[in-house]
């Protein structure tokens, strides 16, 4: 069997394409870019062979890939989790469709927070939306499972998740691949009935999505077997917390409590009487699981009597971040493992080393941004620096002190605004152009709607910069043609260069418009040092 | 046979590519890996950490267990205190002399460089000079798996391979550089 070494997002991204894949969808967002760039790498050496797009946000990504499947054909669309929020209005609604061609999300959680805002667990949202979820445990499973997640979404007509995490979206191992299953040909839903959510039509079809969700439990049920033990103690694991569990088992099997009964669960909706079976062996079950405590909380219940659940909510489980080899074993009755240590020379103490933030890039444009941004303010001892998601929200720390917020895409220009109309002045919006697109816009019409006074900076670097220098999905020229056509007055549309030899002159564009008391925008253009690197290795 | 490595730098010197190099001779040789890397955010200037095992059989966690690490490639001095409770009693330090100081409160170097070598069996090198002396500036990362070559399951032509398919699309002159970084690396810890 052909055998390549792949990341976990590679080895989706190629399991999507050899289902069958006739269209990829996604929105840039650590931990799940990768897939989409092995896609588009593919096509790079198979010209024409899908389509595979970067879109505006993980929203218009989702609606895209329904269109598709609504063409008969199969299709895939990427996201981190907090995309997943962005595209929660066509995803639980899609679990009431009558899927035609493949629909495949796969979404991308990033517990541990290497590169997020939150660590929220995306198999609550699939359970939310009644849709089934797949967690793979390694590469091979990724590859497989989206597999089995094409061929469960055409069979059973529904969206179908797969989740993964981030340490299995960036390791690598070897995957054995399989013959591709051909792509369908166009051959669209005949069955309007089973695709308009009109209230009528919606409420049987919710009647519907119910019943293929106990059917979908009957699959889960199967697709798992519990490992008999020797201990009155059963272990579940799910994903990658499988491979940390094995990483122990040995000295488990070895120790005096003997070794735990052990079940994995890889499949949601959650095989409920596989899970009752483990119950009626034990006296306590383990929950390893990364993420929520989703399967713990499930087994803990209000009312229950059963066995002990020992887990994140019980405290015995880190309740945040990853779970690790080593951070699993005082729950599972091991002993810590210690490697080595330095001393330094004063009282044989611990050398320990200070964290390391990441950090703006030398010669970072973003630096010059907010070097004119900063010195324009000094004439307001009270105003208001909301940002948004990239790599300048780096800004918050030292040296630069720059900004006051970063809560989710796009935010910075409806808080502004909010901020501002509530009697907070001057208020200061920054954001990157990619992030402008993918959700600012609609802020800015708020904003000129209600003249409200505030200054949005957009830093243009013409990327999705910390990501890895995605395209942006429009060119640069048309930030500031739609600034003027959603209404911003031309005097109050500025494009200024982010170089050091402008300071100066920036610092007065900006002081003239922070003095202004209605919405304006200031484009700071100069590319990212990240892209010029990317674009001169291609 | 189980051969587990911590790789660790800043964001920007190239660990996770010697990572891939080694993962690669590994393979050549017939060994299963399994790497874990950082990507995104962490990458800008924050500390980059990579795990690689190697194994003649199933590998489970992509993340090394505390305490059972072979080997440390450390391409920055600071950083390669931080992964020191990852390693094994009798594990093998490779490290870069040369301080990356993009943070306000970096310690005292010499405290830190006295501290590695305080260690068993700790070697600290100034691969940055190595590598200028082989020609090519950039190759320090090199001259560290060269140093570290001799103890690898595997043997050192399977590095140089890898190391030529690394670097053959930049064309011979960074080949040979690389190679050259590399054998320097050999030479200091014979």
């Amino acid at each position: 069997m052909p055998f390549e070494t792949l990341m976990g997002d590679e080895a989706l991204a190629l399991g999507a394409i050899h289902s069958g894949l006739s269209a990829a969808f996604a929105y840039p967002g650590t931990p799940s870019t990768e897939i989409m760039e092995y896609c588009q790498d593919y096509l790079g050496r198979q010209p024409g062979a899908f389509v595979a797009q970067w879109c505006t946000n993980e929203k218009t990504a989702y609606e895209s890939a329904l269109g598709a499947s609504f063409a008969g054909r199969r299709t895939c669309v990427s996201m981190k989790h907090v995309g997943l929020n962005v595209a929660m209005d066509p995803f639980v609604n899609s679990g009431l469709l009558r899927i035609k061609g493949g629909l495949v999300v796969i979404v991308a959680d990033d517990p541990g927070m290497h590169s997020s805002q939150d660590e929220q667990d995306s198999r609550c949202l699939a359970e939310f939306a009644r849709v089934p979820c797949l967690e793979p445990s390694d590469q091979q499973e990724a590859y497989d499972m989206v597999r089995s997640a094409f061929e469960l979404s055409e069979r059973v007509h529904c969206p179908v998740m797969v989740r993964i995490t981030t340490r299995l979206a960036h390791s690598r191992a070897g995957v054995e691949t399989r013959a591709a299953h051909p792509q369908n040909a166009v051959a669209k839903s005949e069955d309007r009935w089973g695709w308009t959510l009109m209230p009528h039509a919606a409420r049987g079809l919710w009647k519907e999505t119910l019943a293929k969700y106990e059917g979908l439990r009957a699959e889960a049920e199967a697709a798992c077997a519990i490992e008999q033990g020797a201990s009155d103690t059963g272990v579940i694991t799910t994903g990658l917390a499988l491979q940390y569990y094995l990483e122990n088992a040995q000295e488990l099997a070895t120790a005096k409590a003997g070794k735990p009964w052990h079940l994995h669960i890889g499949q949601y909706p959650l095989p409920f009487a596989a899970i009752r079976a483990l119950a009626s062996k034990v006296k306590r079950i383990i929950v390893l699981e990364d993420g929520y405590p989703f399967v713990e909380r499930h087994l803990r219940g209000i009312l229950s009597s059963g066995p002990v659940v020992l887990g994140k909510e019980s405290g015995e489980v880190p309740p945040t971040g990853e779970l690790t080899p080593d951070n699993i074993r005082s729950v599972l009755g091991l002993a810590p493992r210690s490697g080595q240590r330095a001393t330094g020379q004063a009282g044989g103490r611990d050398l320990v080393p200070p964290k390391r933030p990441p950090q703006l890039c030398q010669g970072c444009p973003h630096a010059d941004s907010y070097g004119f941004m900063k010195e324009a303010l000094q004439a307001y001892p009270v105003h208001s620096v909301n940002s948004d998601i990239g790599c300048y929200t780096l800004g918050a720390m030292a040296p630069f002190d720059a900004i006051e917020s970063c809560v989710d895409m796009g935010a910075s220009i409806g808080m502004a605004r909010g901020a501002s109309e509530a009697g907070l002045g001057p208020a200061v919006a920054v954001i990157g152009d990619s992030t402008f697109w993918h959700s600012g816009l609609p802020n800015l019409i708020d904003a000129v709607s209600h003249k409200s006074a505030i200054t949005v900076l957009i830093l243009d670097n013409d990327t999705t910069g910390m990501t890895g220098a995605q395209p942006t999905i429009l060119s640069q020229d048309k930030l500031k043609a739609v600034a003027l056509a959603v209404g911003v007055e031309a005097g109050h549309v500025h494009i200024v260069d982010a170089l050091r030899k402008d300071h100066d002159k920036n610092v007065a564009v900006m002081k003239a418009e922070l003095a202004y008391a209605g919405p304006s925008v200031i484009i700071s253009v100069r590319g990212c040092l990240e892209a010029i690197k990317k674009a001169r290795k291609a | 046979m189980k051969y587990d490595i911590v790789l660790c730098g800043v964001g920007g010197q190239g660990g996770i590519s010697v990572s891939v190099i080694i993962a690669q001779a590994a393979m050549a040789e017939g060994l299963q890996v399994k790497q874990s890397e950082v990507h995104g955010m962490a990458q800008r200037g924050g500390e980059v950490l990579a795990h690689l095992r190697l194994s003649d059989g199933r590998i489970a966690s992509p993340l090394i267990p505390e305490g059972t690490a072979r080997l440390l490639l450390a391409f920055e001095p600071m950083e390669a205190l931080r992964y020191l409770p990852w390693l094994a009693a009798d594990a093998t330090i490779v490290a870069a002399s040369e301080p990356v100081r993009n943070i306000p409160n970096y310690p005292d170097l010499a405290a830190v460089l006295a501290g590695l070598r305080s260690l068993p069996n700790c070697l600290v090198l100034d691969a940055d000079s190595m590598a200028k002396e082989a020609g090519n500036a950039r190759a320090a990362n090199m001259v560290l798996v060269g140093a570290a070559a001799k103890h690898l399951p595997f043997p050192a032509s399977r590095l140089e391979q890898a190391i030529e398919a690394s670097f053959a699309r930049k064309g011979e002159a960074v080949v040979a550089a690389n190679i050259k970084a590399f054998r320097h690396g050999q030479e200091a810890n014979r």
